[in-house]
C-alpha cells in the first residue's frame, strides 16, 4: 500500500474522531456559561444542577477534544511534510496564532473552572466559562481560517519555491474561510443543542428531575431551532461559493456529469464513476440545480465531464455526503419547529420525546458528513488549485505510516468506547440531589 | 538584531517554557505509581497538577505552532524524520491526558490501576523521549538536502542520545517532587523531598557527564569557545542547580521548586545557544543543516508572527502566574472531597 493512501487515512481518521468532540466543546460551553450566568444571577439552586451536571459531560468531551486535538497539530509535520514545507508561511502562522491567542485561554481557564467553585465568587465563575466558550470558538475561528486557505488560498505569492504570505489580511478575511465560520459555528450550537434535547428527553420520558430536564429541554430547543435555520441559511451561502470557486466539488455533490443550463436537481441517483453517467436517476426537477448553485433557474453548471479526470473529487462520498447533511438539516428544523410549538406540553408528547433522543446522533452524523463533502470534495488538491494531496506527503515508509495508523485506530476506538462509557453513566446517574 | 536571530531565540524560549512547566507534571506522573503508596496520596498528588497541567502542555502546542510559523522547513523535516519518536510522544500524551481526567470518575481499585498505569507511561515515555531527541538533535539528524531521513529510529537509542533521555526524566522528577512538596503535608511531603534530595544526588554526576559527553559528540562548545563570555549563563545554571538542594534543604519548597524551574529553562538554553544558528542539523553534511537564515518563513510572516507572541505571550504568562497564585496552597481533604476533583 502507498504511504500516501495511509497518511490520508490516518488524517481522515484523526480529524474526524476529532471532530466528534469539538462541536460539543463549542456549543456546550456556551449553554453551561449561559445556565451558570442563570445561577449567578437568581442564586436559583435549580441553575447551579443544571451547570454542574451539563458540565460534567461537558468536561469529559473536552479531555477527549483535547488529547485528540493535540496530535493533529503535529500531523502536518510527520505526514504532510512537503506541504508543511511548502505553505507553511501561511498555514503555519494561523495554528500557531490559535495556539498562543485561543487554545491557551481556554485550557488554563478550564483548570481555574474545575477547580475553582470555592475559590471564586458565583459570578467570576461564570464568567470564566464564558471565556472558555469564548476562546475555544476562537480556536474554531482560526483553524476554519486555516481550512479556509486550503479551499481557496488567498493573500499569497509564490516565492522562493513555495508560497509565501503576500497580504494577512486577505488570509483573514477569506470569503471561504468566513462562511465556514459561521456555518460551523451555529451546527456546533446545533448539536450541542440536540445533544441536551436528547439527553433530557430520557429523563423525561422516566418522568424523573423534570426540574432541571425541563428547562434544560426547552433552552435546547430555542437554541437548536435558531440554529437549525441559521445552519440551512449559511449552508445555502456556502453552496453558492463553492460553486462559483470549486466547480468541481458541486458536480461531485450532485453527482452532475453534463454541463447544463437549466441544470436539474435530481432527487435519487446512483452515480457510475467509471462509465461518467449516473447509472440510475429517478425524479429530476428541471432548474433546480442551477437555483441551487447560482440563485439563477437558468445558470449553466458545469458537469464532470468537462472537468479533466485527474481533478475531479471522489463522486460517491461528495454525493452521498451532501444528500445526508442536507436531508438531516431539513430535518432538525421540521424536529425543532414541532417542539416550538409543544414546548409547554412536552410531557404529553412522549413519542417527540422518544424521536428527540434517539435524534441526538444525527447532528454528528450531518457536521461529519459536512466535512466528507468539504474536504474529500476538494480531492485531488490538498490546497485547491495549488498543491495537490499526492505531492503533499512526508517522505516516510509505508511501515511506519502503517503502524501508526493502527495505533490511532486501536486507541481511538478504546478512547470511543470509554468516553461513551462514561458520558452514559454521567447522563445515568442524573443531576446531584437538590440538597447537596 | 536581525529578525531571524530573534525568532530562534523565541523558538528556544517557548521550548524551553515547555519543559519548564509540563516538565513538573511529567517528573510526577513518572513518580506518582511509586510515590503514591494510598488512593489518598495519588490523588493529592494529581490534584497538586490539577488545575494547571492543561495549561501546561499548551506550551507544547505554542512551541510546535510556533516552529511550523516560523520555520516551516524544521517543522517539516524534524516530524517527519522523527516521525516514531513523536507518535510515541503523542500517544503517551493522549493517555495521560484522559488518564488524568478519567481517573476519579469511577471508584473502584481496578479501574484506578488502568489509569495509573497509564499516567505513569504518558508522563515518563515524553520526558525520556523529549531528552533522546534533543539529545540526537544536538548530535545532528541523518537527512539530506531534500529532507529525506536516512536513519534508523532505534539509532536514536545511542549512548549521548539515552543520556540526554535520563537527564530529562532525573531533570523533571526532582521538578516535579519540589512541586509536590509545595502542594503536600504530613508523610508525603517528607517522601517528597526524600525523592528530590536522592534524586538530585543521581542527577549533578548525570548532569557533569552530560556536559562532558557533549564535548565529544556535539559541535554544541563551539559557540561558547567563540564567545567564553557565554559560559556564564552554565555558570547561572550551576547555581540553580545548587539552589535545588540548599533551597530543599532549608525547607522553602517553592524556591527550590523555582530552582529547579530555572534549572530547566538554563538547561535547554544551554543547547540552544550551542545549537544557534542550526535548529535541525543534518548529520550527513554541514550544507544542509536547517538553520534560523536557510529555514524560516517570509520577513512579513516572521513579523507578524512577532506581533502575535510578543503581545499575548506576555499575557498568558500573566494569567498562568494568576492561576497558579490561585492554587498555590496544600491540596488538604477538603479539596479532594470536592465533586470536580481529580
Amino acid at each position: 500500500m502507498d504511504p500516501v493512501f495511509l497518511s490520508r487515512l490516518q488524517f481522515a481518521a484523526a480529524t474526524m474522531f476529532h471532530f466528534l468532540f469539538v462541536p460539543l466543546t463549542l456549543g456546550l460551553s456556551i449553554l453551561v456559561a449561559y445556565m451558570e450566568t442563570k445561577y449567578a444571577r437568581t442564586g436559583d439552586q435549580k441553575y447551579l444542577r443544571m451547570t454542574k451536571f451539563w458540565g460534567k459531560l461537558f468536561l469529559i468531551n473536552f479531555a477527549l477534544g483535547v488529547v485528540t486535538g493535540i496530535t493533529l497539530e503535529f500531523q502536518f509535520g510527520t505526514n504532510w511534510s512537503r506541504y508543511s514545507a511548502y505553505v507553511g508561511d501561511i498555514f503555519g502562522s494561523l495554528l500557531a496564532i490559535e495556539a498562543s491567542v485561543a487554545f491557551f485561554l481556554e485550557s488554563t481557564f478550564i483548570g481555574i473552572w474545575i477547580f475553582g467553585w470555592n475559590k471564586l465568587s458565583a459570578k467570576a465563575h461564570a464568567g470564566v466559562m464564558w471565556l472558555i466558550a469564548f476562546a475555544g470558538n476562537m480556536s474554531a475561528v482560526w483553524i476554519l481560517l486555516a481550512n479556509g486557505f486550503m479551499q481557496n488560498p488567498v493573500g499569497y505569492v509564490i516565492r522562493n519555491g513555495r508560497a509565501e504570505l503576500d497580504s494577512f489580511f486577505a488570509l483573514i478575511t477569506n470569503k471561504h474561510g468566513i462562511l465556514e465560520i459561521i456555518h460551523v459555528i451555529p451546527s456546533a450550537l446545533l448539536l450541542s443543542a440536540f445533544f441536551i434535547m436528547g439527553v433530557s428527553a430520557w429523563h423525561l420520558l422516566k418522568k424523573q428531575h423534570l426540574e432541571i430536564f425541563e428547562p434544560s429541554f426547552r433552552i435546547g430547543l430555542v437554541v437548536g431551532l435558531v440554529c437549525s435555520v441559521l445552519v440551512a441559511v449559511t449552508g445555502d451561502m456556502h453552496g453558492v461559493n463553492v460553486s462559483k470557486t470549486q466547480p468541481a466539488k458541486l458536480a461531485a455533490m450532485e453527482s452532475h456529469w453534463e454541463t447544463q443550463t437549466r441544470a436539474p436537481l435530481v432527487l435519487f441517483a446512483i452515480p457510475d464513476e467509471e462509465n461518467e453517467r449516473n447509472s440510475i436517476e429517478i425524479g429530476a426537477i428541471p432548474g433546480i440545480l442551477s437555483f441551487l448553485g447560482f440563485h439563477d433557474f437558468n445558470a449553466e453548471v458545469t458537469g464532470l465531464r468537462d472537468i479533466p479526470k485527474d481533478e475531479r473529487p471522489p463522486v460517491l462520498p461528495t454525493f452521498i455526503g451532501f444528500r445526508t447533511m442536507v436531508g438531516l438539516g431539513t430535518l432538525f428544523i421540521l424536529l425543532t419547529v414541532y417542539g416550538w410549538f409543544k414546548r409547554n406540553k412536552l410531557l404529553e408528547n412522549p413519542t417527540y420525546l422518544k424521536i428527540m433522543m434517539f435524534s441526538l446522533p444525527l447532528p454528528y452524523i450531518a457536521i461529519e458528513m459536512g466535512w466528507i463533502v468539504s474536504e474529500v470534495g476538494r480531492q485531488p488538491w490538498i490546497v485547491y488549485g495549488l498543491m495537490k494531496t499526492a505531492e503533499a506527503a512526508s517522505p516516510v515508509s509505508t511501515t511506519q505510516v502503517f503502524t501508526s495508523l493502527m495505533g490511532f485506530i486501536l486507541v481511538y476506538g478504546l478512547l470511543g468506547a470509554v468516553g461513551f462509557f462514561l458520558m452514559a453513566k454521567t447522563v445515568k446517574e442524573g443531576p446531584e440531589d437538590a440538597t447537596r | 538584531m536581525e529578525l531571524q536571530t530573534i525568532w530562534f531565540f523565541l523558538w528556544g524560549l517557548l521550548w524551553a517554557l515547555f519543559f519548564m512547566t509540563s516538565g513538573f507534571d511529567f517528573g510526577i506522573g513518572t513518580i506518582y505509581p511509586f510515590a503514591g503508596r494510598t488512593d489518598t496520596e495519588r490523588r493529592t498528588m494529581l490534584n497538586a497538577i490539577g488545575p494547571l497541567w492543561d495549561g501546561n502542555e499548551v506550551w507544547l502546542i505554542t512551541a510546535g505552532g510556533v516552529t511550523f510559523a516560523a520555520f516551516p522547513q524544521v517543522y517539516a523535516t524534524m516530524f517527519s524524520a522523527l516521525y516514531t519518536p513523536l507518535m510515541l510522544i503523542l500517544f503517551a500524551l493522549i493517555f495521560r491526558g484522559v488518564a488524568i481526567h478519567f481517573r476519579s470518575k469511577i471508584d473502584t481499585p481496578a479501574w484506578k490501576k488502568v489509569w495509573d498505569f497509564l499516567i505513569f507511561i504518558g508522563s515518563f515515555v515524553p520526558a525520556l523521549l523529549f531528552g533522546v531527541a534533543f539529545a540526537n538533535i544536538f548530535q545532528g539528524i541523518p537527512f539530506d538536502d531534500q529532507g529525506i531521513y536516512h536513519g534508523n529510529t532505534f539509532k536514536l537509542l545511542n549512548p549521548y542520545g539515552l543520556l540526554g533521555g535520563a537527564l530529562f526524566v532525573l531533570l523533571f522528577i526532582v521538578h516535579g517532587a519540589n512541586w509536590v512538596a509545595v502542594k503536600s503535608s504530613g508523610a508525603l511531603q517528607s517522601r517528597m523531598v526524600l525523592i528530590s534530595q536522592r534524586t538530585w544526588l543521581i542527577l549533578v554526576p548525570v548532569a557533569v557527564i552530560f556536559l562532558i559527553a557533549s564535548y565529544f559528540a556535539t559541535d554544541l562548545y563551539a559557540n561558547y569557545f567563540q564567545y567564553p563570555v557565554l559560559f556564564l549563563i552554565t555558570l547561572v545554571n550551576v547555581a540553580a542547580l545548587l539552589g535545588i538542594r540548599y533551597f530543599v534543604n532549608k525547607k522553602t519548597y517553592f524556591k527550590a521548586w523555582f530552582a529547579s524551574a530555572l534549572t530547566i529553562v538554563l538547561c535547554t538554553f544551554f543547547g540552544i545557544i550551542g545549537l544557534f544558528p542550526a535548529l535541525f542539523p543534518s548529520s550527513m553534511n554541514p550544507d544542509w543543516h536547517l538553520t534560523a537564515f536557510n529555514a524560516s518563513s517570509s520577513p512579513l510572516t516572521l513579523k507578524i508572527m512577532l506581533a502575535v507572541v510578543l503581545v499575548f505571550i506576555p499575557i498568558v504568562i500573566c494569567y498562568q502566574i494568576w492561576a497558579y497564585h490561585m492554587f498555590k496552597n496544600p491540596v488538604t481533604q477538603e479539596d479532594l472531597d470536592m465533586e470536580e476533583a481529580y
